[in-house]
């Protein structure tokens, strides 16, 4: 199984430092999620890591092989701003690329026309890139970074512009690229997503990695005291209640921090005050990790 | 994955890239329907002159020996004898013939032209004794065909690298604009990717200027112009040689410069430089053919040599170790071009947004 290893790159253009010493892992066998806001730093850090873009310092590692040069060959790679010939037909340019990378012509047929059933793309294999719908051609792309059958695969927002069945299909594959022991690292700002299909996360912020690890590892770790109360009546009173902070409320549900008093005594309170539905202590979503960290 | 993947070789890639240049360009019409209104120029130049040509000689009747010998002095002219004088002079009413020459020994020629209504002066220029002309500094013999010959190397030359040049700069302002670039780039290096690109608009030129070409040849050998194919055919053979290898250079030219901009809109102006260093050969050979003084300059410097040793040779103006030597400069030219085009290129291919400069493009990456 391999393993990519970014290990303290760091980038200025002119006087603005972009990115300061981002250290991670994409393990093989896993997906991980690369999220940061407009400018957080992730297109920077996915073009250093494919040598599009040269770092002022640090390396990346493929297993113990420092990448230097052009020797991204069995790299996959999806760049943030769609790439493919407008004019060339969908089959014919997947296997141009996939010959590119030392693919035989029967090889790059067959996993060309493979990806393109896969993907839904069969019936539109002889069209010009251009003739197709946006979606389509981010299906087309994204065929382009699998077709070669790479060792790595580093994607941009592969989801942007995708409809919700399509994202279904491109997850699936993207599994079982990751199955084979592929490490698959993708970028998105849709946190929902990533929250939903990554193993493990990568948040940056501000050119700077602020969390890193297994998804449900974060969540516990940024757990905290939280607890989610749900209750048979109205649940206006917890704002009155003593040590008690309600961080969202909606009718019979609140979200509360705790200060000085006890999980039990809160919910011995509300048993008294008239019947409790849910009361569990609240594992933070991706997307308020994410607030909290880039704050 | 069970799929056999071995390292590429450079070759191969280079001749992937370069195929898919082909095709692209095969497909966009472009190099077709420029081809054939090349072809068609070059057929239209040859054939139709030949078509429009009165090919029927002046019948000109004749009795008597001084009238005979003139216009055995006149291979224009068909000699239809007569018995006597009369009977000339019955050939001229019945218009069998154009005019009649009759002996008459009281004339200083000694024969007189005979014709049905009008003085025909071209007949009697022709029959007139001229005096031997002598030119201190002359012209060219043929004038006219050297200036049409001139004009068609020359804008041969220019409407093929132009349209060749513009579409490799298209073709790297368009990798670089959809951002291929940064997938093929993964794969394949800089240099590769510019020579594929370079060779495979080469041999489409290449390709065009030969069929152009065999098409003047066979146009010229149908039209029973074998004199002049003669006399074109090995300079135009020179030009196809010259050609291909020029195009070599200005094509990694246009690829330097196009790789400076990002945009299908700037490329115009990226590789305007080019476009008028191709001009330079067209009006220069135009201006210049009947000067050998310049024509055998610019029958050496690199980028008119495909106009102006062609030219050269088809005047007879060049010996046979010229256009080899023009040629040896053109190769060492070329190299050198090519090389300092791939830096250019290869510095300048990830930087998008605004124009890159020449002088960053050169420094050292």
């Amino acid at each position: 199984m391999t393993t990519l290893k970014v290990d303290g790159i760091a980038k200025r253009f002119g006087e603005r430092t972009v990115l300061n010493n981002i250290t991670f892992t994409v393990p093989g066998g896993r997906l991980t999620g690369f999220v940061g806001g407009n400018g957080a730093g992730k297109t920077t850090t996915m073009r250093i890591i494919l040598g599009v873009l040269e770092a002022d310092a640090g390396q990346v590692f493929l297993d113990d092989t420092r990448l230097v040069g052009g020797n991204r060959g069995r790299f996959g790679y999806m760049p943030e701003e769609r790439g493919l010939y407008p004019k060339m037909r969908v089959l014919e340019q997947l296997v141009y690329l996939a010959r590119l990378h030392g693919l035989s012509a029967a090889a790059a047929t067959r996993n060309a026309t493979a990806l393109v059933e896969r993907l839904g793309l069969g019936e539109r294999k002889d069209e010009d890139i251009e003739k197709l719908s946006l979606g389509n051609q981010q299906r087309v792309q994204i065929a382009a970074s699998l077709v070669h059958d790479p060792e790595v695969l580093v994607l941009d927002e592969p989801f942007s512009g995708l409809d919700p069945m399509a994202v279904n299909v491109v997850v699936d594959v993207l599994r079982e690229r990751a199955a084979q022991g592929v490490p698959v690292l993708f970028s998105s700002h849709q946190l929902d997503v990533v929250e939903r299909l990554c193993d493990d996360v990568v948040i940056i912020a501000g050119g700077e990695i602020r969390a890193a690890g297994p998804r449900e590892e974060l969540r516990s770790r940024f757990a905290g005291e939280r607890i989610a109360i749900t209750l048979a009546g109205d649940a206006g009173w917890l704002r009155s209640e003593p040590g008690v902070t309600v961080v969202e409320f909606e009718g019979d549900h609140a979200l509360v921090e705790l200060d000085g008093i006890t999980p039990d005594a809160l919910l011995r309170t509300a048993l008294d005050r008239g019947g409790v539905v849910a009361f569990t202590p609240h594992r933070p979503h991706l997307a308020e990790i994410f607030q909290e960290v880039v704050r | 994955m069970s799929t056999a993947v071995t390292k590429p070789s450079t070759l191969q890639q280079l001749s992937l890239i370069a195929e898919r240049e082909i095709r692209a360009r095969l497909r966009s019409k472009t190099f077709l329907v420029s081809t054939g209104i090349i072809v068609a120029i070059v057929l239209a130049v040859i054939v139709l002159p030949a078509l429009f040509a009165d090919s029927s000689q002046t019948k000109v009747a004749a009795f008597g020996p001084s009238a005979t010998a003139a216009l055995e002095r006149n291979p224009g002219l068909e000699q239809v004898t007569a018995s006597s004088a009369a009977e000339a002079e019955a050939l001229v009413r019945s218009k069998d013939v154009s005019a009649a020459v009759i002996d008459d020994a009281a004339v200083p020629a000694g024969f007189k032209l005979v014709t049905l209504s009008e003085i025909d002066s071209n007949l009697t220029l022709s029959l007139s004794v001229q005096p031997e002309v002598v030119v201190l500094e002359p012209v060219l013999d043929n004038y006219w065909l050297a200036y049409i010959v001139a004009i068609g190397f020359g804008a041969i030359f220019m409407a093929s690298a132009m349209t060749f040049g513009g579409s490799i700069a298209t073709s790297v302002v368009e990798e670089k604009q959809t951002r291929i670039v940064e997938i093929l780039l993964t794969t394949v290096s800089a240099r590769t990717l510019l020579f594929g690109k370079v060779v495979g608009n080469t041999l489409l030129a290449f390709g065009q200027i030969a069929i152009v070409g065999a098409a003047a040849g066979i146009a010229l050998s149908l039209t029973n112009q074998g004199e002049l194919l003669a006399a074109v055919g090995a300079p135009i053979l020179w030009f196809v040689l010259f050609f291909t290898l020029g195009f070599v250079l200005l094509a990694s030219m246009f690829a330097a410069l196009a790789a400076l901009v990002s945009r299908a809109e700037d490329v115009q102006s990226a590789i305007a430089p080019v476009t008028y260093l191709l001009m330079v050969p067209y009006v220069m050979v135009i201006i210049a053919f009947n000067k050998p003084d310049i024509l055998s300059i610019m029958s050496y410097v690199p980028f008119s040599a495909p106009v102006g040793m062609p030219m050269r040779l088809f005047l007879g103006q060049a010996d046979l170790w010229e256009p080899l030597l023009s040629l040896a400069i053109l190769i060492v030219s070329a190299i050198v071009i090519v090389s300092i085009g791939a830096k250019i290129y290869e510095n300048s291919l990830l930087k998008t947004g605004g124009r890159v400069k020449l002088t960053e493009a050169l420094r050292n990456a």
